[in-house]
């Protein structure tokens, strides 16, 4: 999968297999977040991490952790289109026994390299991948931790900020999926994080600010992250929460919700027709 | 009785083991000269990482690199790598059975002078309730050089601890894991102990034997996977069981003992800090004998339960 218009259809299939993995009989799932990750997750499944699915313990892979974990559904639905299990895992997720849990879990789902899910903690958990893989002399690959603007409320997000710096991990790459949204409400009205750029300028980190649904403009962030030596490069790439889901957007009620029948056929109907534009384009 | 140090048989453990092993990693935050780290640092600095004063960080850095295939240690005192770090533990390292070994020193009150925040009283009970894990409190700076080995080859988190104070020698040079070792046969009571209480219960045994008591002194240095079933057999041996432990009474080896014998018609009794925190004192012994941690409580528990 390379053209960027491949990546935007995948974004596209993630959305439609979030909203369809929701459901509407009576499950919650966390819609908005997951929605506002796509391009994100899309951009570096689709094209920019080196993936062998057929062989998740690859020694040469690049490494992603989800460390706003409550999205999972995303990874998982870019992960089965990749192929790293069948489709079907998809409708299971959360169910008993099911690989897909409601937080990624390494021992239960190929491909998961650590497990996420109390937050603030998965920046730390990239730290050490991004030593391992100095360590070991991998030096062509990298480690991609994607996290939420909320989460910067976590205070090891900011202590594993330091010790990215002071180890010189220009093999990190950090995505703040800015979305602007806490489960709660708006960030900037429950708890602050911002200004964000200057906090991590001011912990030493290369700062890169994008759109995040601009699928050229995620991958340009990533060539020019591969670029920069010597220092760790976080991409803050704002976002809209429950993005391509009108009746969602911006709503925290979406953070983790109920879709009823009516929300989840108009979600579908609503994705069916940008896929229309899309092929057009 | 010679004594050694717990702390000095990690860090030299930890340095032969980083000879023999280039999977092996440590990790610090900003303790390696008390912890005895450093002598990694010095032989290995690029598999060495000091992480600063940020222990949840520590962790959660070690299971990342446990899950690109590394054996990290990561040692700090007992009460922040069980305390702070607590959730970093359970989360990613429990959960995801990753190989990331803790070493808790200065536990229990060893830590005479800094008091209660720096005594971890419950490390125990909070690491042996995480599933996944394994526990390891060895009684002396040998059994403590051999828990280190042992953790490096176990798949999945460990947590080691180990006491500040030099203590004698009493193990004979032989660690299996998950089963309760005996240090000194006896036919009426059997006292169980772990750590810096190995010397209490070995003093208690001294006290009933001049009363005509046979004491036998059991070590627990596996506290996860509790032996069950060591403890059920030793109970169809002797008369009475007392358990003695610088920790809490609560989920530490008292209440394991008592859970392991809840089906047996053997008395049991317990040396334990009731639940309480330390404080600040000017050697340890002090402490010990505040908290009623003595060979003459030991003593006076088991003669209690063998006149019953």
């Amino acid at each position: 999968m390379h053209s960027t218009n491949e990546i935007k259809l995948l974004a596209w299939k993630i959305r439609r297999d979030i909203v369809q993995m929701i459901g509407c009989k009576g499950q919650t799932g966390h819609l908005g977040g997951s929605c506002s990750s796509a391009e994100i997750v899309a951009a570096l499944y689709g094209r920019q991490m080196r993936l062998r699915p057929d062989d998740p313990q690859w020694d040469g892979r690049d490494k992603f952790i989800y460390s706003k974990g409550h999205a999972a559904i995303a990874q998982y639905a870019a992960m089965a289109e990749v192929g790293y299990f069948p489709r079907e895992e998809l409708w299971r997720v959360k169910e008993l026994g099911s690989m897909l849990q409601g937080h990624p879990d390494r021992l239960r789902t190929p491909g998961i390299d650590a497990g996420t899910g109390s937050l603030g903690q998965g920046l730390s958990i990239a730290v050490g991948m991004a030593l391992a893989m100095r360590l070991d002399g991998h030096d062509d690959n990298k480690v991609y931790c994607v996290m939420g603007d909320g989460e910067m409320a976590e205070g090891q997000i900011w202590e594993a900020a330091m010790a990215a710096v002071n180890f010189k991990l220009d093999n990190l790459v950090g995505i703040v999926d800015r979305n602007r949204l806490q489960a709660t409400g708006f960030v900037e009205e429950r708890f602050n994080t911002n200004p964000l750029a200057e906090k991590w300028a001011g912990f030493g980190w290369a700062v890169l600010e994008i759109d995040g649904h601009d699928v050229d403009a995620i991958l340009a962030a990533f060539e020019q992250a591969a670029q920069t030596k010597g220092v760790p490069t976080v991409i803050i790439a704002n976002t809209v929460k429950g993005k391509g889901i009108c009746f969602a957007e911006n709503q925290a009620a979406f953070h983790n919700g109920l879709l009823s029948r009516e929300q989840y056929d108009s979600a579908l109907a609503e994705l069916d027709a940008d896929i229309a534009g899309l092929c057009q384009g | 009785m010679e004594k050694h140090n717990q702390r000095m048989a990690y860090g030299q453990a930890l340095l032969e083991l980083g000879a023999e092993n280039p999977r092996i990693v440590a990790l610090e935050a900003d303790l390696g000269k008390s912890t005895m780290s450093s002598l990694f640092q010095n032989a290995y600095p690029h598999r060495y990482f000091e992480m600063g004063i940020a222990e949840a960080n520590m962790i959660s850095t070690a299971a990342g690199l446990a899950a690109s295939g590394k054996i990290a240690f990561c040692s700090t005192f007992a009460v922040f790598a069980s305390g702070r770090a607590y959730d970093q533990i359970r989360q990613t390292v429990a959960i995801g059975k990753l190989n990331v070994k803790i070493c808790g020193s200065s536990s229990g009150l060893s830590d005479f002078g800094d008091g209660s925040t720096h005594q971890a009283v419950e490390d125990v009970a909070l690491m042996t309730a995480i599933p996944n894990m394994t526990v390891f409190t060895p009684a002396d700076a040998d059994e403590a050089a051999l828990a280190v080995r042992a953790a490096a080859a176990v798949e999945g988190p460990v947590y080691i601890r180990v006491v500040r104070n030099d203590v004698p020698d009493y193990t004979k040079g032989e660690f299996v894991p998950g089963k309760l070792s005996m240090l000194r046969p006896g036919t009426d009571v059997a006292l169980i102990a772990h750590g810096v209480m190995i010397e209490a219960a070995m003093n208690a045994s001294d006290l009933l034997e001049k009363k005509g008591i046979s004491a036998a002194v059991v070590n627990a240095s596996t506290m996860k996977p509790f032996d069950a079933q060591g403890i059920v057999a030793l109970a169809g041996k002797v008369k009475a069981i007392v358990t003695a432990e610088d920790h809490s009474r609560i989920g530490g080896l008292a209440a394991h003992t008592a859970l392991a014998l809840r089906q047996s018609t053997t008395p049991m009794d317990y040396v334990a800090i009731e639940d309480q925190f330390g404080q600040s004192a000017h050697n340890a012994q002090d402490l010990l004998n505040h908290y009623g941690l003595t060979a003459e409580a030991i003593a006076d528990k088991a003669m209690a339960l063998l006149a019953r």
